[in-house]
């Protein structure tokens, strides 16, 4: 498959500016695009490596032949997509560069890692810089490249399957083709190998990656490599290949070779080698024979030139893709002297296909131009704002050419090439060794050209690896970077309707306009689709997740309060909706007809005023509820429980006091933090005391209620053993104000863990503890949220007692879904009652073995409460975490006693909820608390027809109880666009926010469908999702390449993490409970935070200075270097890994120590060493902590050592240990099935 | 022993046993026609200062079923050192320790003059003295207050190895934990659960885990760390325990308008029961119930908390209109018999202005040999000094209390015991079982059996007390009487002779007050006069159906007065009495002996004025005189009473000046007379100071016999006394009224 990511590149580009030419180029950058554009300066160099796309597309038909023949062509494809970008676009040196910007922004998301790469893999970097630069002296730089690859090549051969030569790649193809003469032959090539062989590839990759590879995975790559694969693979192609082969002859040909059969050239020899021969130029041609239909991405050359116009724009993006395919460090500095040079067009087109095809493999490359040159139509069709270029690199996003896997087989060597290349890009980038690198970029840009000796070098690498080269396929940090560098600069206005905002990566302002900053509520897609059939059609899930009580950073105003007096919110008669500013006003302002469900009605004489000439009320401007998306009403007794103003809330806290909560030392933590930590209970004016009471309980098998009256000289126990029927021991004394109150409570603080020092309980209760709780809030008649700090499973007799049900061999059957349903209903019923008396609860666990989170979760899932675990906890290692956590999480702002509505247009209506509450209709959402990390993700359906001139409007409005007691009501409201056209659909789209549906929406599945039917159903959706966009949308172009939408180009490897997640997919070592745990977790998770847990943030540690930090790599091993030092982040796990040869001075740096098995792997904080980088350091983990809702404990972890183990599993583009697909095989199952849709 | 009044008050002084009849009917039957039963009056701890204890085991009958302790009415073989059992003429050996034994060498048992000796014995570890506070919560500030300081001062009277628990409640139930340091914990119990004694004892934590013995028993308390928390030397947790009380809350739970508040008052008693009963079973202890109000929730609870439900009245339960009577009482009843098998008392200190329940919990005191207190609030010196007087101490420095009390009763064959009434409740063997205090007495009612009587030989009882002493030896008591058989054909003179009309009166009295405990009021009083006509027709000496020719003989002259007022006394009339106050005065009635019983019964009024020294005057309103100052003592009540010119005098002050001292002699003497009797008196009476025409002066009223009332004055026409607006029928008409059916021939 080649993945030409560069459209996805290029539409972040395009949005941004040069996006268009990037986008172009992006197809094959893919995500890329950042780079790019610093690629752009030197690019000239590497716009070359645009001609590498035009090899890419060569390296997509010869990956093709290669494709078929080996299941390894899969990867080889991936890897001829990314290795032969490169070289192809050595070749085109000039016109290419501009390729080569695509690819540098290919190479740019590669670049990234690069960056790590670079350190790591520095003598091969350099060589695969020169590998990249290959396209300069693509050949033999391949072979380099290929060398330094070989590493890649097991992901690539996955990949190789999947060639993602994004759409654009065929579009930019055919610009491409036209612009450098020797692309479009390459493209010509290309197509005509690519076709059959994308469609044969795909299969094979499929097949590959599903059948055989699966099993053994890794084994099944290398054996491919080794050429044994062949036999493997040949059984995946030939069943995958027949259907893509369809289109070429080719895949007979490659049964007989038995792998290789799809490619009776590629078979011969090593397929990937025929493959690369193809490449180069041969293969390619013979392609294009075979696939007349191909030829129309010679035209690419031709649209190149339209797209020339956009290309010039992308040129400095393409560099950035450049800078991703250049991994070859040529690549970056070819985009910046590349880019120049030919400008946008070149590159663009270029890039675009490279981008695409690179990944491919310059191979399919060339199919891809012709693709591209499809697909700038598309783009421009899509993309609106953008270059057509850019969105045609969104569309073309991926083309996979099956056949040209083979080809990409050959791009392997690029890959290789990339890994090293793309470092070394980076590297470029920061050390601009640019020119030499672009050579080799031309190279392969120059694909046509260069065909001959790609072929003579390519072969021999290839040969060795039949992969897609991962860096060819999109790349979410390329995606990331490319949004940072073009939207973080301006405040993003909400005044446009369905305008998507930036990423959650990216650092933004928001100006609050009319709709709802993205910070409150983030949609799937900003643009709906107007009717049902549409929205099924599409598959796209139709989600807003909204963060209702989201804390705004400083430098934005929170919502304004507004007071309508005695009378209340006005709202609208009919669906009371509340005063917004879609309430359109008539009759002279006397009445106002709601947007929501058109009722007209009366304004009160008291909120009268006149309109001026536009129909706009006069003091429009005035009053927050006509002019912002977002502002609170203060609510009149009517919006109160029983019509009674309420009371402030309470904190009451519960501390397991039984043996294994004393030993571990959580008792004592507790205690000795709550001295200080009352200090801090949340208030809304920071000069007045807390008017939250708080109350304190410890138990064990029985319960220990503690009056701490002010009056008291000594805190008085109440121990309550009764547990099978909970009741209150006392009132007046338990809920306390803390000033009042402070000498008692940090007497008794004092005292409870010496008193239960001794104790030798070890049965806990947990269903009294929370009746206990509910019953204090209700007597006290205020809402609340409880504490609750607990070790054990309860098996102590009691309401709510479970019994250990853990067992290991359900995993997987299913049965196991009935683990993660709670053990009796005991605790649903309870939740009930707590969620009518606001009582929310927060649970810590401090387990040591099986605790059954999937039951004790219940009631805080079911309240708005949070549960944190901290598994083994010890309290030298784990208190600070535990502390910060528990200090946040009593900080924290937060509601009371919510209640949450949706309201939306007639046409669509909210029908699902997901998220931590409880609903006892279908459409009021019922929190006992909601903090401001507290996210509810809303599904809609189409009731109805929408129009595209109203839009889709909706009114989330939450009525809580503020922690001072007041009762409030927060409005949300937020406009999209609707569409008739599925094109404008998939243009607006937010990957992100659509993963984090998919996963909250899964999850919550596994409680009532086995969990592979789960994922099935995952992986199925997201397939008609990207079948319906490369049928409806793309532009025609052979079955075999996979083509992705700009917006979604992320949404396989996304989706990939997902389906890999310990929940969906466990390992033998993750629990059931962390299993249930992680449910639970990601449920309420705002977009950036079930971003980064899925897709961890990687970065390499080096150069530090300045504020900015470092750019991330991917998530692969391979990304990382030895002899560096890489942070990883999840949102809640923070890592820090230290390569076995990591400089001397980075140690010393970083731990004082400059020898590696000095190194402390048990530390969980940096020393505090005196030196700017450790310094820098701390502050990156610092601003890390901060920026989640959990504290993350850091773990060191030595290369190498047992703990490598654990940070492995978050490398998510690898294959997981439980059996989870690498990015690239995944591509390849998706391209598989999204053909299968297709045909 | 010239009379038998000697006779009678020299063997009360000594045994503390007076009999209605000190001669015994030779035959059942006689024994019925004589009206009042063969039974006595019997004080089994009669304060005796004079009587040392012995050191040493009594000698006990061999006879398995028989047991009876050597006495003085045994006949003794010196030589052969056997003596015969007088009860079942076993013959038995003299133990080795008496091989010294001589007709001039006797152990003091054989002496007459210890027919009532008393002996200490080991019997096991000394168990120290155990008080359980239960304390209502739901009080006016002011109350708890006042109840606050009692208890601490109480803390002060307890010897200091005496254990103590504290047990609160409202609408929960605290057990309080005394030995933890800092904190002060507690246990609570919701108080609407009702929960068997073993899991009380489980949520306290008293079981041992894996020790508890066949069955769930209560294990014995072998870890007393572990098993008493809740119970501790005074001296350990003394100031522990005052600064709990000192810290106690009223109970905090809101009572809204038009409620009661919730009080858990009978879980709390079933959880003192529990404790008590899982930590020292078979020891002595003494739970102390402070209410200050009707139990309203849960089991026991006597009364709804809605406000517009009164509690029960006569009424109701004469209508059967009282919900909660019957379950209460039974609950409570079998709380009552748990804590008598395990000799543990329970006292009730109910201070309230409104009723208690005492009704329904009458029976956890009664059985179990508790004191009952009635009184209007914890802040009056009724109750404090009270309670103060639980812990008065006798000659020794010990408490006047016993703990863990069996008596049994060993007759002679010709007898056999019918019955006692009581603080006690039967053990189904021999003898009943009470947890006692020194002043209690209670009436065992014999039947003579048909056996042959021997001639001229004498019947013999013994009553066998063991009891823990509050300085928590235990002893044993044992009181020997014999009194001669008398044919009642032949000897009726002699038989009425030895009529003890007062014992007389108290035991009939007592057997009316526990009819009336289960019938109708009318009936017990129409009980009462039929038995007391059948008296008069017997001893009576009249001529048929002539009236005016009826007369008594001295030694039942007294008897039909008796009658008379008891008829009239709150213990058989509820009228004018909530069921409260009658089962609290029945509770009293039963239990004081003879001279404080008949003071029950018949009011002594004293009388003061210029004219003598003080004298006693009749109880009739004919003693209500201006110019006198009365003190009436009715056990329950002193009531000062000034008379019309002395309340004139007094308000005029004429008392401060210093011509008229005498007149301030005159009022202070009855003053003085009242403090001297309340020194004395257990419980604390109420004191009143009244005047003529004083609300309070109701209480006179209502005791005096009505001679004068609104219906006869004129015809009576006297200068003499009060009249008194009732209808109840004056002395006088009640002994014509007797006359005339005791002579009349139909009856």
């Amino acid at each position: 498959m080649n993945v030409n990511q560069q459209t996805p590149m290029a539409s972040p580009y395009g949005q941004p500016q040069p996006g268009y030419g990037q986008p172009s180029y992006a197809t094959l950058g893919g995500g890329y695009p950042d780079p790019y554009g610093p690629y752009n300066g030197p690019s000239t160099a590497y716009q070359p490596g645009a001609p590498p796309q035009g090899y890419s597309p060569y390296a997509s038909f010869p990956s093709k032949a290669v494709a078929e023949i080996p299941v390894s062509d899969l990867s080889s494809p991936l890897d001829l997509g990314s290795a032969r970008g490169p070289p192809t676009s050595a070749p085109p040196p000039v016109s290419t560069p501009q390729a080569y910007s695509h690819y540098t922004h290919g190479d740019t998301q590669n670049g990234p890692p690069p960056m790590n790469h670079p350190m790591a893999q520095p003598p091969v970097s350099q060589p695969y810089s020169q590998s990249a630069m290959n396209l300069s002296g693509p050949q033999s730089s391949y072979p380099q490249q290929y060398g330094a690859v070989p590493p890649m090549q097991q992901m690539t051969n996955q990949m190789s399957g999947m060639q993602i030569s994004s759409g654009p790649p065929t579009s930019a193809g055919l610009g491409y083709a036209p612009r450098p003469s020797s692309q479009p032959l390459i493209s010509n090539t290309y197509l005509a190998a690519a076709p059959p062989s994308y469609t044969q590839a795909p299969p094979p990759v499929s097949a590959a990656p599903s059948q055989p590879p699966p099993p053994s995975e890794p084994a099944a790559p290398q054996p491919y490599y080794g050429g044994h694969p062949a036999l493997q693979q040949q059984q995946p192609f030939p069943s995958s290949a027949p259907l893509q082969s369809q289109p070429f002859p080719f895949q007979p040909q490659t049964p007989p070779v038995s792998q290789q059969q799809s490619f009776p050239p590629g078979p011969p020899s090593q397929q990937p080698f025929p493959n690369s021969a193809s490449l180069p130029g041969p293969p390619p041609v013979s392609y294009a024979d075979p696939h007349p239909t191909q030829q129309p991405f010679p035209p690419r050359g031709p649209p190149p030139t339209s797209q020339t116009g956009s290309f010039p724009p992308t040129s400095s993006p393409p560099a950035q893709y450049l800078g991703p395919q250049p991994p070859s460090q040529p690549g970056p500095p070819p985009y910046l002297s590349g880019p120049p040079p030919r400008g946008p067009m070149p590159p663009s087109s270029m890039s675009q296909q490279q981008a695409n095809h690179l990944p491919p493999g310059s191979m399919q490359q060339p199919p891809q131009p012709g693709m591209q040159g499809g697909y700038p139509p598309q783009q421009n069709g899509e993309c609106t704002w953008l270059p057509t270029s850019l969105l045609s690199p969104m569309r073309y996003g991926f083309y996979a050419v099956f056949s040209s896997s083979g080809a990409f087989g050959q791009p392997r060597g690029p890959q290789p090439g990339y890994g090293g290349p793309q470092y070394p890009m980076q590297q470029n980038y920061g050390a601009a060794p640019a020119p030499a690198p672009p050579p080799p970029a031309q190279k392969r840009l120059d694909p046509d050209s260069i065909p001959s000796p790609q072929a003579s070098e390519l072969p021999a690498v290839q040969k060795s690896r039949h992969r897609i080269d991962p860096d060819a396929i999109p790349s979410p940090i390329q995606v990331i970077e490319d949004d940072r560098a073009n939207k973080s600069s301006e405040p993003f206005t909400t005044g446009v309707r369905g305008q998507a905002p930036p990423l959650v990566t990216t650092t933004f302002q928001v100006k609050d306009q009319g709709n709802a900053s993205p910070r409150f509520i983030r949609c799937t897609a900003y643009n709906m689709p107007c009717t049902a059939d549409m929205a099924k059609q599409s598959q796209v899930p139709l989600a807003a997740v909204i963060k209702p009580l989201a804390t705004l950073p400083p430098d934005e105003c929170p919502p304004y309060m507004v007071d309508h007096g005695e009378g209340g919110p006005i709202r609208c008669n009919r669906c009371k909706a509340y005063m917004c500013p879609y309430m359109q006003f008539i009759e002279g302002g006397r009445r106002f007809q709601c947007g929501f469900c058109s009722c007209v009605t009366e304004v009160p004489p008291h909120y009268f005023q006149h309109l001026d000439h536009t129909g706009k009320r006069v003091d429009c401007y005035d009053r927050p509820e006509l002019s912002l998306g977002s502002y609170e009403f203060v609510a009149t007794v009517d919006y109160c429980k029983n019509n009674k103003l309420p009371q402030p809330p309470s904190f009451v806290f519960f501390i397991d006091v039984s043996y294994n909560a004393v030993k571990s030392g959580m008792v004592n933590i507790v205690c000795q933090e709550l001295k200080t930590l009352l200090d801090y209970l949340p208030r809304e004016n920071p000069e007045v005391d807390s008017a939250v009471r708080v109350g304190f309980v410890t138990y064990n098998k029985v319960l220990h209620f503690y009056n701490v009256k002010s009056s008291l000289a000594q805190p008085q126990m109440m121990v309550v053993s009764d547990v099978s029927d909970m009741f209150l021991p006392l009132l007046d004394g338990f809920l306390v104000n803390v000033n009042d109150s402070r000498m008692v409570i940090e007497s008794l603080l004092d005292q409870i863990p010496e008193m239960f020092a001794d104790t030798r309980e070890t049965e806990t209760v947990f269903g009294p503890v929370i009746q206990a709780g509910l019953e204090a809030l209700k007597a006290a008649d205020c809402a609340g949220k409880l504490f609750v700090f607990h070790s054990s499973l309860p098996i102590a007799e009691a309401p709510g007692k479970l019994k250990n049900r853990e067992d290991k061999k359900l995993v997987g059957t299913d049965k196991e879904k009935a683990l993660f349903q709670p053990q009796s209903g005991f605790y649903s019923n309870l939740s009930k009652e707590c969620v009518a008396q606001g009582c929310c609860v927060d649970l810590f666990l401090f387990p040591n073995q099986y605790i059954d989170v999937a039951t004790l979760a219940v009631v805080p899932v079911s309240t708005g409460g949070s549960v944190y675990k901290y598994t083994y906890f010890q309290a030298e290692t784990d208190r600070e975490r535990f502390l910060n956590d528990l200090r946040r999480d009593v900080q924290k702002p937060m509601g009371f006693d919510a209640v949450m509505r949706v309201r939306t247009s007639t046409g669509i209506r909210a029908t699902d909820f997901f998220g931590s509450f409880f609903m006892s209709n279908t459409t009021d959402v019922e929190l006992a608390g909601l903090d401001c990390d507290k996210t509810v993700t809303v599904e809609f359906r189409h009731d109805d027809k929408l129009s595209e001139e109203t839009g889709a409007l909706m009114q989330c409005a939450v009525l809580y109880t503020s922690c001072s007691g007041q009762r409030r009501l927060r409005v949300h409201n937020m406009a999209v666009n609707c569409c008739s056209q599925l094109a404008d659909l998939y243009r607006n789209c937010e990957t992100d926010t659509i993963i984090s549906f998919f996963s909250k929406y899964a999850y919550r599945s596994i409680l009532n469908t086995p969990t592979k039917t789960v994922r099935d159903t995952l992986v199925n959706q997201c397939a008609q999702i990207l079948a319906c966009y490369r049928k409806n949308c793309a532009s025609p172009s052979s079955a075999g390449q996979l083509i992705l939408p700009e917006c979604m180009k992320l949404l396989p490897v996304y989706l990939n993490c997902v389906l890999k997640s310990d929940v969906l997919l466990p390992g033998a070592d993750v629990s059931l409970d962390d299993r249930a745990y992680l449910r639970q977790l990601v449920s309420c998770m705002d977009v950036s935070e079930s971003h980064v847990f899925f897709y961890p943030r990687l970065l390499p540690l080096v150069k530090l200075d300045g504020g900015s930090l470092p750019m991330a790599v991917r998530n692969s091993e391979e990304r990382l270097s030895k002899g560096g030092v890489y942070i990883l982040e999840t949102g809640l796990h923070l890592f820090l890994w230290v390569g076995a040869n990591a400089q001397q001075e980075l140690l010393s740096n970083i731990f004082g120590t400059p020898t590696f098995s000095q190194i402390d792997p048990n530390m969980t904080n940096l020393p505090d060493l005196d030196n700017p980088f450790s310094k820098r350091l701390r502050e990156i983990i610092d601003s890390f902590r901060s920026q989640r809702s959990r504290y993350m404990k850091l773990m060191v972890v030595k290369q190498e050592d047992k703990t490598e183990l654990i940070f492995k599993h978050f490398l998510c583009e690898d294959k997981s240990a439980s059996g989870g697909a690498s990015y690239v095989d995944f591509l390849c199952h998706m391209h598989k099935e999204i053909r299968q849709l297709l045909s | 022993m010239a009379t038998y009044q000697e006779f009678i008050q020299q063997n009360e002084d000594r045994d503390g046993v007076r009999f209605s009849w000190n001669l015994w009917p030779s035959s059942r039957l006689e024994a019925t026609r004589l009206v009042v039963p063969v039974s006595c009056l019997f004080t089994p701890l009669k304060e005796r200062p004079d009587l040392p204890p012995v050191q040493y085991e009594p000698v006990l009958c061999s006879r398995a079923n028989c047991k009876a302790v050597l006495n003085p009415l045994c006949q003794v073989d010196f030589r052969a050192k056997i003596w015969a059992c007088n009860f079942c003429f076993q013959r038995n050996p003299f133990p080795p320790s008496y091989a010294g034994i001589s007709d001039v060498n006797q152990p003091a048992e054989l002496m007459p003059q210890f027919s009532t000796i008393e002996y200490i014995v080991q019997r096991g570890p000394p168990t120290p003295l155990i008080f359980l506070y239960v304390v209502d919560t739901c009080l006016e500030e002011e109350d708890l207050q006042a109840l606050r300081e009692s208890l601490q001062m109480s803390l002060s009277l307890l010897p200091p190895n005496a254990l103590v628990g504290l047990i609160t409640f409202g609408r929960m139930v605290q057990v309080h934990e005394l030995s933890c340091e800092g904190i002060a914990k507690s246990y609570v119990f919701r108080g609407t659960k009702e929960l068997s004694a073993k899991q009380i004892q489980e949520m306290l934590g008293l079981m041992k885990p894996a020790a508890s013995g066949p069955q769930g028993r209560p294990v014995a308390p072998q870890d007393p760390s572990a098993t008493c928390r809740f119970l501790q030397p005074v001296h350990k947790v003394d100031m522990n325990l005052t600064d709990l009380l000192g810290e106690l809350q009223r109970d905090p739970w809101p009572v809204p308008q038009g409620k009661r508040p919730l009080r858990s008052t009978g879980i709390a008693m079933s959880i003192a029961v529990g404790l008590l009963e899982g930590t020292y079973p078979n020891t002595g202890a003494r739970v102390m119930l402070f209410t200050g109000g009707p139990p309203t929730q849960g089991p026991g609870m006597v009364v709804g908390d809605e406000l517009k439900t009164p509690i029960r009245s006569w009424h109701d339960i004469t209508k059967d209109n009282a919900r909660h009577l019957k379950k209460a009482t039974k609950y409570y009843e079998a709380l009552a018999s748990r804590a008598a098998v395990n000799g543990h008392s329970i006292d009730i200190y109910a201070c309230a202005l409104d009723q208690t329940g005492l009704l329904e919990m009458k029976c956890l005191s009664n059985l179990t040999g508790g004191h009952i207190s009635m009184g209007d609030s914890f802040n009056t010196s009724l109750f404090k000094q009270t309670f103060q007087r639980v812990f008065s101490k006798d000659y020794n420095g010990d408490f006047r209390m016993a703990f863990g009390g069996t008596l049994e009763v060993k007759t002679s064959r010709e007898l056999k015991v019918s019955g006692a009434i009581g603080p006690c409740v039967s053990l189904n063997a021999k003898g009943p079982c009470v947890s006692e205090n020194v002043s209690h007495s209670f009436p065992v009612t014999f039947f003579v059996h048909n056996a042959p009587i021997p001639q001229g030989g004498r019947g013999a009882i013994q009553f066998v007390t063991q009891y823990q002493h509050s300085n928590t030896q235990k002893r044993i008591r044992v009181t020997t009487i014999a009194r001669n058989w008398a044919d009642a054909q032949s000897q009726i003179q002699h038989i009425e002779s030895s009529f003890d009309q007062e014992a007389s009166a108290v035991i009939m009295a007592r057997l009316g007050v526990f009819r009336a405990e289960s019938e109708d009021g009318p009936d017990v009083l129409r009980w009462l006069d039929r038995q007391l006509i059948r008296l008069c027709q017997k001893f009576g000496q009249f001529n048929k159906d002539d009236p005016t020719s009826f007369k008594l003989s001295e030694s039942l002259s007294l008897y039909p007065q008796f009658m008379f007022h008891l008829r009239r006394s709150p213990f058989l009339q509820v009228f004018n009495n909530s069921p409260d106050e009658c089962s609290y005065y029945r509770h009293h009635f039963v239990r004081q002996d003879l001279t404080q019983s008949l003071i029950m019964i018949q009011p002594i009024l004293y009388s003061y004025s210029f004219h003598g020294p003080p004298e006693p005057v009749l109880l009739d309103s004919g003693s209500i005189l201006p110019d006198r100052i009365l003190l009436m003592d009715t056990f329950f009540q002193l009531v000062i009473y000034h008379g019309e010119t002395i309340a004139q005098w007094r308000k005029a002050g004429y008392q401060e000046q210093p011509e008229y001292e005498n007149f301030k002699h005159l009022l202070v003497a009855p003053l003085d007379d009242a403090q001297e009797i309340l020194q004395n008196r257990f419980p604390m009476p109420r004191y009143i100071d009244t005047e003529h025409g004083g609300s309070q002066a109701r209480f006179l009223l209502s005791k005096v016999n009505p001679s004068q009332t609104h219906n006869n004055l004129y015809a009576w026409g006297q200068e003499t006394g009060a009249p008194i607006l009732t209808d109840d029928v004056s002395l006088q008409v009640f002994m014509d009224h007797l006359k005339k059916l005791a002579v009349s021939s139909a009856a």
